[in-house]
């Protein structure tokens, strides 16, 4: 039984060794957009996520972090990326949800949830791009030069309608 | 435009008297990842909250997680657990509000991999009160390479009591 207009693949990466990941053309057909990324990589590290091409300092996100034993939050302004969550060479999974990505009139939210079990991390963000234009791009890329060895992305659309 | 593929494998109500456990068993192997929404209300005596050991394939080993949690009117808090099962995913108890049920989502992305499996879990129990509340961030991995054919939840004490509803979806990924 298919529930609804919903979860549909707008394209995947089967990991073989990328050192960034990117999803153009992506079309203004739905109302919101989820990304999934999950495998293992080269080791721990953040994933920078950007749209569009933008790589000025046009992101800002609030973070709360667990490690197994700690918790913390932060804030951070004015940088080059949004984060997309942590990866390494065990396990990872990695939730973005992009809302109302198509929209020409306000600022896009991202909200990340990262799960990085057998490195000892669980967290999320919440991401603002400044900027009104509709996302068409997504590029993903490791902060310390990794690479994405085992796992898949995928960008799904979701329709409200 | 490629199909929608957010497809209900099984569901399931608990009735009148409850239930001691949820199995989703013969889950086919035709998507890539899975999804499950849960509303949990459990019944064992003075708790606020209970937690589900949720385990797959009728295996007791090989379950690791990563906690991040904010209840009441606390700080958030890390923990982290190794055990039998995934215990970090909860559901209201009888010390809760009444008629209040959790409200949980699990995703496990490439179940059928011969890879470990990681799952990703977030919960929240409200009932209108300044102590009984939690919000929960969960990351998970199950240290085995079969795929999953199986996922049970069953309360550490009690039972799920009616109501309480259980659904697990399959997603493609193409």
């Amino acid at each position: 039984m298919t529930a609804g207009s919903t979860y549909t693949p707008i394209a995947t990466y089967t990991f073989s060794g990328q050192s960034s990941l990117t999803f153009s053309s992506i079309p203004n057909t739905y109302t919101d957009l989820i990304l999934i990324i999950s495998g293992s990589g080269a080791g721990v590290e953040t994933m920078q996520l950007r749209f569009n091409g933008d790589s000025g300092s046009n992101y800002s996100y609030t973070r709360i972090l667990g490690t197994g034993s700690s918790a913390s939050s932060s804030q951070s302004s004015n940088q080059t990326a949004a984060i997309a969550g942590f990866m390494d060479n065990t396990q990872f999974v990695d939730i973005v949800q992009i809302m109302n990505y198509s929209n020409t009139t306000s600022y896009k939210i991202a909200l990340t949830r990262m799960n990085v079990p057998s490195s000892g991390y669980v967290g999320a963000w919440v991401n603002l791009w400044r900027n009104t234009s509709a996302i068409n791009t997504v590029y993903i890329l490791p902060d310390s030069g990794g690479t994405f060895n085992n796992g898949k992305a995928t960008l799904y659309g979701i329709a409200s309608a | 435009m490629a199909n929608p593929t957010m497809s209900l494998i099984a569901s399931n109500t608990v009735g009148s008297g409850g239930v001691s456990s949820v199995t989703f068993s013969s889950i086919p192997a035709t998507y890539t990842d899975l999804v499950l929404k849960l509303s949990m209300r459990g019944n064992y005596t003075g708790d606020l909250v209970t937690n589900p050991a949720i385990t797959f394939n009728g295996s007791s080993t090989g379950y690791s997680e990563k906690l991040l949690w904010n209840s009441n009117n606390n700080s958030p808090s890390s923990a982290s657990n190794s055990g039998s099962g995934f215990l970090f995913t909860w559901a209201n108890g009888p010390s809760s509000t009444s008629n209040t049920f959790s409200n949980s989502e699990i995703y496990i992305p490439n179940y059928t991999s011969s890879n470990y499996k990681s799952m990703s879990s977030d919960s929240v129990n409200e009932n209108n009160s300044s102590s009984n509340g939690l919000l929960s961030l969960d990351a998970g991995l199950w240290s085995n390479t079969a795929a999953i054919t199986s996922i049970t939840l069953t309360p550490l004490y009690g039972s799920f009591v009616q109501y309480s509803t259980f659904y697990l979806y399959g997603i493609a990924s193409s």
